[in-house]
């Protein structure tokens, strides 16, 4: 079953297969699932980001403290952004392969059997 | 024989022989690969997309392999080595960026296109004009990235091979752009990918091993790693862990400094190189799995090249390094040769040319699947075209890409790479991304916001940059002699103070996008908004894999 021409038998003026699985209640609780999920993330490591490229480019006193040995502020926080993005990657694969997936699978499989 | 005694002398670093000897088996072997991989090339799936049937670890592999480019390998640890901690930051912006594509972009371009960037962005606007942009936008970037790439083979050469003359360089130009045009050709993705796959592990393993070398010279101890450099740096050497070496002079190197890190951060997401590796995988979930491979391998390599670039500040010398044939590049061969003598230089040197051979090869193909499926078939033939008849033209494409890549790489000999690559980013992110992320995300987004912000964001990004330092009237003030492309120190035109074009044409592009949008009386298609929405997060009608 791979039906991509879904909706083209209705007029224009109707509405599509897709516009009422867009409207249905399912649908809209997926798609808020992710958003809530991957926008504030999205915002949040791009603040993180920034805030180090502006540390590093205007507090370079800040940037210079060392912390221990040769080891400075600016090399742990580098190395914070490291350790942010391996865990960012983590949690959402982790998110999206135990919750969010099982939705959206039974969602297309519903559409793909015409059942909405 | 002779000419090469010389000119191993020349350079006195390694055994041309021994580099040549282990380059030529690299090639050998995935040669075969390729031919073996491209018996069951037969439909235009298979061509572009490798069957679909790569697994999530597998493209992941291949994604760092496209990524990590000659300019991630030789650039950065040369960027470190020279510069310190600034060199830093182009680790991080190359490894953040990442999370741009696997939590916005990855999937949902898998679920919705078919071939291209173009399919995504043309999906519920009008396909033409909104594909020629698309195309236009992919083959200037894929173009510089090429230049960028073909120009860092002819000056590695110099010290890698000991050729010595522009001659001799520009042959070498030439072999690896046949090699190129030959693995594409004949292999199409699947071979191509193959050929990625096997340089990403050779690449991240050569590296593994030389920081490994590294960390055991100074007893696992980074503080002392550091400590070597400064003192290797000589008076003053502490600014080598301190930010600002390169870009904290003035308020202007400042603000080039926010506009590479825009650049850096926005650029992976709309490289459409590396887009188009999501197509080459059976569904949505071994998209994620490659990007989390990906994102893996690559932070993890990007950690190497931070050990290896202090430990060639610290074992070579920034002074040896900056006055060595390959420049500011040569900093990883040339700490390969301190470490271990001529056969690792001569395997990290040959790892070097097979990255550039690889990234090349999928450079090329994307830019061939560009041409081919997005202007000959959807735009001069109106989608009326036969498969087959579209990797003909795509094949086609590939020679004609390769002999003007070999043209443009002889011609950007000893021209500034670094500049190229980040042209490249900085015009991904300005005329690419802004376009993808409102067509996936932004219900009211229409064909001429799309057009507005990919012309406006192509077009600022390449005139900025002409009109920059790098192009004309940069002169070292120690010397007199010019830093910029043309090297006539009477011609100057920059009146853009920047280097990089980010800061500017980047929200420029985004901004055009909505100002576009608005002013159009062309209405927006809410039934494809809704097919597309409805694709991209739960994969329904999602192109399938190959089965053979």
């Amino acid at each position: 079953m791979t039906d991509t021409t879904a909706g083209s038998a209705s007029g224009p003026a109707e509405e599509t297969d897709y516009q009422r699985v867009q409207r249905s209640p399912e649908f809209q609780d997926l798609r808020r699932r992710f958003r809530n999920f991957v926008f504030p993330m999205t915002a949040l490591f791009l603040v993180w980001y920034f805030v180090y490229v502006l540390l590093a480019n205007y507090a370079h006193d800040f940037m210079s403290i060392k912390v221990s040995g040769n080891i400075t502020v600016g090399l742990l926080l580098g190395l914070g952004q490291f350790v942010s993005t391996f865990a960012i990657t983590m949690i959402y694969a982790r998110w999206a392969n135990r919750r969010f997936d099982a939705e959206a699978d039974e969602l297309r499989r519903e559409i793909e059997e015409d059942e909405l | 024989m002779n000419a090469t005694v010389r000119a191993a002398e020349a350079t006195d670093v390694g055994n041309p022989v021994v580099n040549i000897a282990i380059f030529a088996v690299f090639v050998a072997v995935t040669l075969v690969i390729v031919l073996r991989a491209s018996r069951q090339n037969k439909s235009a799936a298979d061509y572009y997309a490798g069957g679909r049937n790569f697994t999530g670890p597998q493209n992941g592999t291949a994604i760092a392999g496209d990524y990590l480019s000659a300019a991630s390998f030789l650039g950065i640890c040369g960027a470190i080595a020279v510069n310190g901690y600034d060199g830093f930051l182009y680790s991080i912006g190359f490894l953040v960026a990442w999370l741009v594509a696997l939590l916005l972009v990855a999937e949902l371009l898998r679920n919705t296109g078919k071939f291209t960037m173009a399919d995504v962005l043309s999906f519920r606007l009008k396909q033409r004009p909104v594909r020629m942009a698309a195309a236009l936008a992919t083959l200037a970037v894929v173009f510089f990235y090429l230049l960028a790439q073909m120009a860092g083979a002819g000056g590695l050469v110099a010290l890698l091979l000991g050729i010595d003359s522009t001659a001799g360089q520009s042959i070498v130009v030439a072999v690896v752009g046949a090699l190129m045009i030959l693995y594409v050709l004949v292999g199409g993705m699947k071979g191509t990918t193959w050929v990625q796959i096997i340089k990403a592990v050779l690449l991240i393993a050569g590296a593994a091993v030389m920081t490994f070398w590294v960390l055991a010279k100074f007893g696992f101890n980074i503080s002392d790693l550091f400590q070597g450099a400064i003192d290797m740096a000589g008076p003053g050497g502490e600014a080598m862990i301190e930010p600002g070496k390169k870009y904290g002079v003035d308020g202007t190197t400042k603000l080039d400094f926010l506009s590479l890190a825009l650049a850096l951060v926005l650029g992976t997401a709309g490289l459409p190189h590396v887009l188009m590796r999501f197509y080459t995988v059976p569904s949505a979930k071994e998209a994620r799995r490659s990007v989390v491979w990906a994102i893996w391998l690559i932070g993890i390599f990007y950690l190497f090249t931070l050990v290896l670039g202090y430990g060639a500040a610290a074992l070579v010398g920034p002074e040896a390094i900056s006055s060595a044939p390959g420049g500011v590049n040569s900093a990883a061969p040339l700490l390969a040769f301190a470490l271990g003598g001529e056969i690792l230089l001569g395997f990290i040197s040959a790892v070097a040319f097979a990255t550039i051979l690889a990234v090349v090869a999928g450079l090329t193909i994307t830019a061939a699947a560009s041409f081919a499926h997005d202007i000959y078939a959807n735009v001069i033939k109106k989608g009326e075209v036969k498969p087959d008849g579209e990797v003909r033209v795509a094949r086609i494409t590939v020679v004609v890409i390769g002999i003007l890549a070999i043209l443009g790489g002889i011609f950007a000999q000893g021209q500034n790479v670094a500049f190229l690559v980040a042209l490249a980013f900085a015009v991904a992110a300005s005329a690419n991304l802004p376009t993808i992320l409102y067509s996936l995300f932004w219900k009211r987004f229409n064909t001429s916001g799309a057009l507005w912000s990919m012309y406006g964001g192509l077009v600022s990004c390449i005139v900025l940059i002409a009109l920059s330092p790098v192009v004309s009237g940069s002169v070292d003030p120690a010397t007199g002699a010019s830093l910029s492309m043309i090297k006539n120190t009477d011609v100057d035109f920059a009146i853009f103070p920047l280097s990089n074009p980010g800061i500017v044409s980047i929200p420029l592009a985004f901004v055009l996008g909505i100002v576009g949008t608005f002013l159009s009386k062309g209405k927006s298609h809410p039934e494809k908004f809704a097919e597309m929405e409805v694709r991209s997060l739960t994969g329904a009608g999602a192109e399938k894999a190959v089965s053979h």
